[in-house]
């Protein structure tokens, strides 16, 4: 790293370097070749004598052809060729998408498995996605009975988010967009925590601040949810370079969509990541729709995977509905991004099975057909076949598995309702590490106006 | 003490009889700390800086002292940034403290938020002020609020830093004063040095303080010299300067309008008023205590800055002492700022959008009423 580093600093010391040793070698093949020139070349020369004058020599074209242009950015081979690459010339093949299980759920000999799923954490990643899956479906609905706001379902995307979870440490710091509940989940968040959250009551470690699964855990390392999209990706890049400083054997992991990595910060990102060697994984979850526009509104190249060579960066698809493929794909992603203090970019391919959030109805702008394909290859559904296939699960142990997530949801659910909400004085506080004069005064008009109208403020709001 | 040619010269703390600049320094020694702010105060140490220099200084002593603390930004490594801040720091520290980064600022911005929550203190440096525009989604939707969104759990600690105000002749976009747009974004602080002693000393506060702090600096101050603290000498960042005690009138400046009042100030005294200066330094929040003990005093107020009229800071600083201090002024409060216009290139087109020695002369006849000279 430090080596990398210090070839940087000499090259910057004297950028123009290769440029100048290159005319330098030019220029005394110029000189060797004057001696032998031919007359048409001397013809060229207006001045009498030919071997006397070094400028009219360097005038004259050159036996040694130039094969190289080195510029302040490296050197890059030159051509008398004209041909344009890419966009509609010479189109390129799209990236492959790496699998190890095909859509029903059967394992694919001879995939790639350098890195084995053992039974323990295996069975782990799929009590995760049911658990995911049961919180989704029920938190969808007391959103829809009015229990709390907002509420973000992550259907279709589970084997994304668990896969790539159970191939992290829990020292690398996490960075997500906003449909990564299984990460946090896998990582320890209770389905009570996530309760908590979504009521914004006294329990959150957001202290309701936040609106519902804008999850933030310090102590599980996983940053909290910033709505803007693709802003988290640079906190990503910053977090790995703190990393980098303070040689620890971590990384950054930042998770996007497809339709966030069309933001500016996206670009910013990567090309950070990339020229200053920072430790990042890039997981993009292209889940095919940003709302109500589809992934071909949304790029023309080849997806997100496709870019990451346009970077410098190592670059792999990889089938997000195959839990195993992408906890392999992450799993040497993050191995690469350690060991050589690199960035890496996984387009895990997938779909949203379920609305954008629940301020949209999806059956608006999507085919159901393209929807009921989609279920039909649920990731839960593959996962727990080749779960099953291996002997570490059974239909038993599943149906007591979901009738106990779903006991833990709505228990949990119940009692986050019923816990008391943050006080009022709790507004103002950690706008900054001390409240200063203005704020203070702004917070003593708020209480003195709840004094003399009580009913401004909810019963069930304490003030102080 | 040739007070009409300190265009640029900083304010000069003689040895003589207490000058109010003198004055506020050592009374600054010697004020009491108060609970709620932190300033380490030791006896000062004094020698001449160029105000690039007593920020690099402030910032080297800073980087020596914690090594989270560190500095991000176009050209800041081994260029050693566009004003020298950090020049030659870079073989002291490395590549990887002093980090040259691509042009996005929205980018390295982002990056500055996500090292800070990391353990890190990063200094981020905009080349110009103005440039930090591209940055605002990350400084008013991350920046300022993380702390408070993730209860807590999370904080910035970082300073934002370059130099904006109008130079001479840049043109419009490199002419930005950013103080009026930043000051109503939530959770972050705002910080204007003025002097080589304050730039250095408010430098290492904002690196200490937990807050995010944006610490706005002008491109034309880079030069001006003044005496400097030592290494343990740090600077209230809620606290304003007193920069000429009065009677008649106070006159609110920040940044190099400091300099534009003390010309006008000049020809004042020989005019026989005797105005009070108050440099804001913290400008958000307001230093109260500061403003209104000097209102109180001299029952007039005159606002004095180079960002445009509306929003500005001064607008706001009108508002909170008409609000709070009503009863205690003679006069309403006069807002001397730069014209509503982008700012031209032609010399005498800059120099009408900007407030000129002049007009504060015209704004204390207004306000005071004329005088014949003593």
């Amino acid at each position: 790293m430090l080596a990398a580093w210090r070839t940087v600093a000499q090259r910057r010391q004297c950028p123009r370097a290769p440029a100048l040793l290159a005319a330098a070698r030019h220029l005394a093949s110029q000189t060797a070749a004057a001696s032998t020139q031919s007359a048409s070349v001397a013809a060229e020369v207006p001045s009498s004598s030919s071997g006397s004058e070094p400028s009219a020599r360097l005038l004259s074209s050159s036996q040694q052809p130039e094969e190289r242009m080195d510029f302040p950015g490296g050197s890059v081979p030159f051509t008398a060729a004209m041909s344009f690459l890419g966009g509609t010339f010479s189109p390129r093949a799209p990236l492959p998408c790496y699998r190890t299980i095909d859509s029903a759920g059967l394992a694919i000999a001879d995939a790639d498995i350098p890195h084995e799923l053992d039974q323990e954490t295996a069975v782990k990643m799929y009590k995760t996605m049911v658990t995911l899956q049961t919180v989704d479906v029920i938190f969808y609905e007391a959103q829809r009975q009015g229990r709390f706001s907002f509420y973000m379902t992550s259907s279709g995307e589970e084997a994304t988010a668990i896969g790539s979870a159970a191939a992290l440490t829990n020292d690398d710091v996490i960075f997500s967009q906003y449909r990564e509940q299984g990460v946090i989940m896998y990582r320890g968040f209770s389905v009570q925590d996530m309760a908590h959250q979504c009521f914004g009551n006294i329990h959150e470690q957001g202290k309701g601040r936040q609106m519902p699964i804008h999850y933030g855990s310090k102590a599980l390392n996983f940053h909290t949810i910033s709505s803007t999209l693709a802003t988290q990706l640079p906190h990503a890049v910053g977090a790995a370079y703190a990393l980098k400083l303070q040689k620890r054997n971590a990384c950054a992991v930042a998770y996007f969509g497809e339709g966030a990595a069309s933001e500016g910060d996206f670009h910013a990102a990567l090309n950070f990541a990339a020229t200053l060697k920072a430790p990042v994984v890039f997981i993009c979850r292209n889940n095919g729709w940003a709302i109500s526009t589809p992934a071909t509104d949304q790029y023309r190249g080849d997806g997100i995977a496709g870019r990451g060579p346009g970077y410098g960066m190592a670059s792999l698809r990889v089938d997000g509905g195959d839990a195993r493929a992408v906890y392999n794909a992450t799993a040497a992603a993050r191995k690469i991004a350690v060991e050589q203090q690199v960035p890496v970019l996984v387009e895990a391919m997938s779909y949203r099975s379920g609305h954008h959030s629940t301020s949209d109805d999806s059956s608006r702008y999507r085919a159901a057909e393209e929807m009921r394909q989609w279920r039909a290859r649920d990731p839960v559904a593959r996962f727990q076949r080749w779960l099953v296939d291996q002997g570490w699960w059974s239909d038993a142990q599943d149906t007591s598995a979901r009738q106990e997530a779903r006991r833990d949801v709505i228990k949990a659910l119940e009692t986050a309702q019923k816990a008391p909400k943050p006080p009022l004085s709790a507004m103002f506080e950690d706008v900054y590490a001390r409240m200063p004069w203005h704020l203070e005064k702004q917070q003593a008009e708020v209480f003195a106006h709840v004094r003399t109208h009580p009913d401004a403020c909810p019963a069930d709001i304490p003030v102080k | 003490m040739a007070a009409a040619s300190c265009t640029l010269r900083s304010t000069p703390l003689p040895a003589a009889v207490g000058s109010p600049a003198a004055r506020s320094l050592l009374a600054a020694s010697t004020r009491p700390v108060r609970a709620n702010q932190r300033c380490l105060v030791v006896k000062a140490q004094k020698r001449e800086l160029m105000m690039w220099e007593a920020l690099r200084e402030g910032l080297d002593e800073e980087m020596e002292r914690d090594p989270t603390v560190c500095l991000m930004g176009e050209d800041v490594g081994h260029y050693g940034g566009s004003y020298k801040v950090s020049h030659g720091l870079y073989k002291k520290y490395g590549d990887m403290r002093l980090l040259d980064t691509p042009i996005c600022e929205n980018g390295f911005m982002g990056m500055g938020v996500g090292a800070a929550m990391t353990g890190l203190r990063p200094i981020v440096e905009g080349m110009n002020m103005g440039f930090l525009l591209l940055a605002f989604n990350q400084i008013s939707n991350n920046c300022g609020m993380l702390h408070y969104t993730s209860g807590g759990q999370f904080k910035v600690p970082m300073v934002i830093r370059g130099p904006g105000g109008v130079g001479r002749q840049l043109g419009a976009e490199h002419s930005q004063r950013l103080e009026s747009y930043f000051q109503s974004i939530p959770g972050v602080q705002l910080v204007a040095c003025s002097t080589a002693a304050n730039s250095k000393a408010l430098l290492k506060s904002a690196i200490r303080s937990d807050n995010p702090i944006i610490f706005f600096e002008h491109v034309l101050l880079y030069n001006v010299k003044g005496e400097v603290h030592g290494p343990d000498y740090c600077q209230c960042l809620e606290r304003a300067e007193l920069v000429r005690e009065g009677t008649d009138v106070t006159i609110f400046c920040y940044s190099r309008m400091r300099y534009v009042v003390m010309q006008a100030v000049a020809e004042l005294e020989k005019q026989g008023y005797n105005p009070e200066v108050v440099d804001l330094i913290s400008l958000k929040p307001f230093d109260m205590e500061t403003i209104s003990k000097s209102i109180k005093k001299t029952r007039k107020a005159i606002i004095v800055e180079e960002c445009m009229k509306t929003g500005g800071i001064g607008a706001s600083l009108s508002a909170v002492i008409h609000e709070s201090l009503f009863n205690e002024l003679d006069h309403e409060v006069l807002r001397l700022s730069s014209q509503d216009v982008p700012t031209s290139y032609a010399y005498e087109l800059e120099a009408a959008t900007i407030v000129q020695p002049e007009k504060v002369v015209a704004a204390v006849h207004k306000v005071c009423g004329v005088r014949v000279a003593a």
